[in-house]
């Protein structure tokens, strides 16, 4: 049953003329559809930051400034191209693609809608459906750091190789806890194909794994993901304040407009990835309306996947960027142990409830011990180190300085 | 006589695969600039995830990808941007005498060794998936079932030794990286 539910049924009578086309039409479609759908992204974060801080945002081109994109996205195709001379000039040439093919190649292993049929095929709206299905979304979240630190190194400038530094070091941090929340997702599944993970929650709101593991791996994953798209407030890679525009800082032209596009390709696929893993992805209620059946899955997905989106831009809006240590304190002494604990306690549960129980003792006493050691850790700082108050009480520079220099005329 | 073992899109994915594997390896030794070298090192682990993938394993493809290029490399370029051991390095000094001869006789060894091990050998199987030895219920989704059990079976311990080896190497380089500033201090006092 689980090979059969791995390969996309309209393989199963064969592969004709007919199947390869709509293959490729799907591929295609899926491809356009990504496409437009980051159009009116871009245009949505700008109208809704907008109206959360009483501007008006875009309104000259189109109906509500819709075509506001495409307007920009022409300025940047026709505008110079630059290349820094201490750029590294193939790898700076290459940095925004690398972030832009993950972004593509993510998108296609997510289940948009039910299966519809087409010419007498059975299609299922997912342009691919691999066995190992979300470790490939795994894998390409660990690709599209190279675009970020590559664009950064090769840029032969400070800032963009600060930020770069800062990129590697935070997907680093954050895809432990990542990776072990799918883990989760995918032990209460069984299997790792998209399709199937979303066919495992199609039973009703109970199902959905954001309840079914309890929240606590649905918020790791959330918080992990925004991580790395690098969006607020995780975006201390692009943080305007301390490193001018980050690793973009020397882009300009149409490779900027192809970081510009992989960054909002990427916070929808990751909303989707969210709603797949979590939400049931197409799943919900169906009216029994003949010939528009199909409809509705892809709806409940559009529904959702906006949800998220919104909820990306609210975060902009409202949240503080986090500090670069305050950002690793959260993703290696809370996100990590965190996640780990609770995939041993649904693992503990999926055997049996004793065992869950056990686990949930364990990993508290575990836990416990976690936090006292951090904590004699904290302690034990000594030397001029130690002058300095802790972490977050941030003192004036001229007394740090002071404190040093006294200590060492000791 | 090839061509009767393989079909056609078998040695294309070979073909593939191997050019990537060679290119970047060849690279890596070639290049002189440590982020390219990273970047062939890339090269090649794609070369080799695209090869797992026409041996029909594709859970160690994506692993591959997800350990070697997504989290290694990336710490490699991490410590090389970090330490600025950028551009160009002078390597005239040698800081191990003789280290060139034995590298040469390492290599001879190594080639060797796998002619031999391809000689006394079939050169040929003419099985797709010789990972699974053929066996249909590991190609595909089963795939993951048949690297899990054979880990947590017959490979159990080797799996925990490398578990333990890996949280030991942790805890030595926290310890070696986390020294006692106060005892500097009262050195150089």
């Amino acid at each position: 049953m689980m090979l059969a539910s791995a390969v996309d049924p309209i393989y199963a009578h064969g592969v004709t003329l007919a199947v390869v086309v709509i293959v490729l039409v799907r591929m295609v479609v899926g491809f356009a559809a990504l496409m437009g759908a980051v159009t009116v992204m871009i245009w949505f974060e700008r109208k809704a930051i907008s109206d959360m801080q009483s501007r008006i945002g875009p309104t000259r081109w189109g109906p509500f400034g819709l075509f506001q994109t495409l307007a920009d996205g022409l300025k940047l195709i026709v505008k110079e191209d630059l290349v820094p001379q201490e750029a590294d000039r193939f790898v700076f040439k290459l940095a925004p693609y690398l972030s832009l093919i993950p972004a593509l190649v993510t998108f296609a292993i997510v289940p948009v809608g039910g299966t519809v049929d087409i010419a007498g095929h059975p299609v299922v709206l997912q342009m691919a459906n691999p066995p190992v299905g979300v470790l490939l979304m795994l894998a390409m979240s660990g690709i599209s750091v190279y675009g970020v630190v590559l664009a950064g190194w090769s840029s032969g400038s400070k800032y963009p190789l600060m930020s770069s530094v800062r990129a590697s070091a935070q997907m680093i941090s954050y895809e432990a806890a990542l990776g072990m929340t799918i883990v989760t997702v995918v032990l209460a599944t069984g299997s790792l194909s998209t399709q199937n993970i979303v066919a495992a929650q199609a039973h009703g709101i109970w199902h959905w794994n954001l309840i079914r593991l309890g929240i606590v791996p649905f918020v790791i994953f959330l918080i992990a993901i925004t991580a790395e798209l690098n969006r607020p407030p995780f975006d201390v890679v692009e943080a305007e304040t301390e490193l001018v525009g980050g690793f973009h800082t020397e882009y300009s032209s149409f490779r900027f407009g192809v970081f510009y596009l992989a960054e909002f390709m990427n916070t929808i696929t990751m909303s989707a990835i969210i709603v797949t893993l979590f939400l049931g992805g197409p799943a919900g209620w169906v009216p029994n309306i003949p010939h528009l059946r199909w409809l509705f899955p892809i709806l409940w997905f559009l529904i959702k996947t906006t949800l998220f989106a919104f909820g990306y831009i609210w975060f902009r809006a409202a949240l503080p960027r986090f500090r670069y240590d305050q950002l690793m304190d959260l993703g290696w002494k809370r996100l990590i142990p965190l996640s780990l604990g609770w995939m041993l306690i649904v693992a503990g549960f999926l055997i049996r409830p004793s065992w869950g129980f056990l686990m949930a003792a364990l990993v508290i006493l575990a836990w416990t011990l976690l936090t006292r050691t951090v904590a004699i850790g904290a302690q034990r700082q000594e030397g001029a180190d130690s002058l300095l108050p802790a972490i977050g009480e941030r003192p004036l520079p001229g007394r740090v300085l002071r404190a040093f220099t006294d200590h060492e005329e000791d | 006589m090839i061509a009767a073992a393989y079909a056609i899109p078998d040695i294309l994915a070979f073909l593939t695969a191997a050019v990537m594997i060679v290119v970047g390896a060849l690279g890596v030794l070639a290049v002189k600039n440590p982020v390219h070298a990273a970047l062939s090192l890339i090269l090649t682990l794609f070369g080799v995830a695209v090869a797992f993938v026409a041996q029909a394993a594709d859970f160690l493809a994506v692993v591959q990808i997800i350990v070697y290029a997504g989290a290694i490399v990336v710490l490699f370029l991490f410590v090389i941007m970090f330490l600025g051991v950028d551009r160009f390095e002078t390597v005239r000094v040698e800081p191990l005498v003789g280290q060139r001869a034995l590298a040469g006789v390492g290599a001879v060894i190594t080639v060797g060794g796998l002619i031999v091990l391809l000689a006394s050998s079939h050169w040929v199987t003419g099985a797709v998936a010789v990972s699974t030895s053929g066996h249909p219920a590991a190609v595909g989704a089963g795939n993951v079932r048949a690297v899990g059990t054979a880990v947590f079976t017959t490979y159990l311990f080797a799996f925990e030794a490398t578990a333990a080896l890996l949280i030991i190497a942790v805890v030595g380089a926290v310890l070696l990286a986390r020294r006692e500033r106060r005892m500097d201090r009262e050195e150089e006092a």
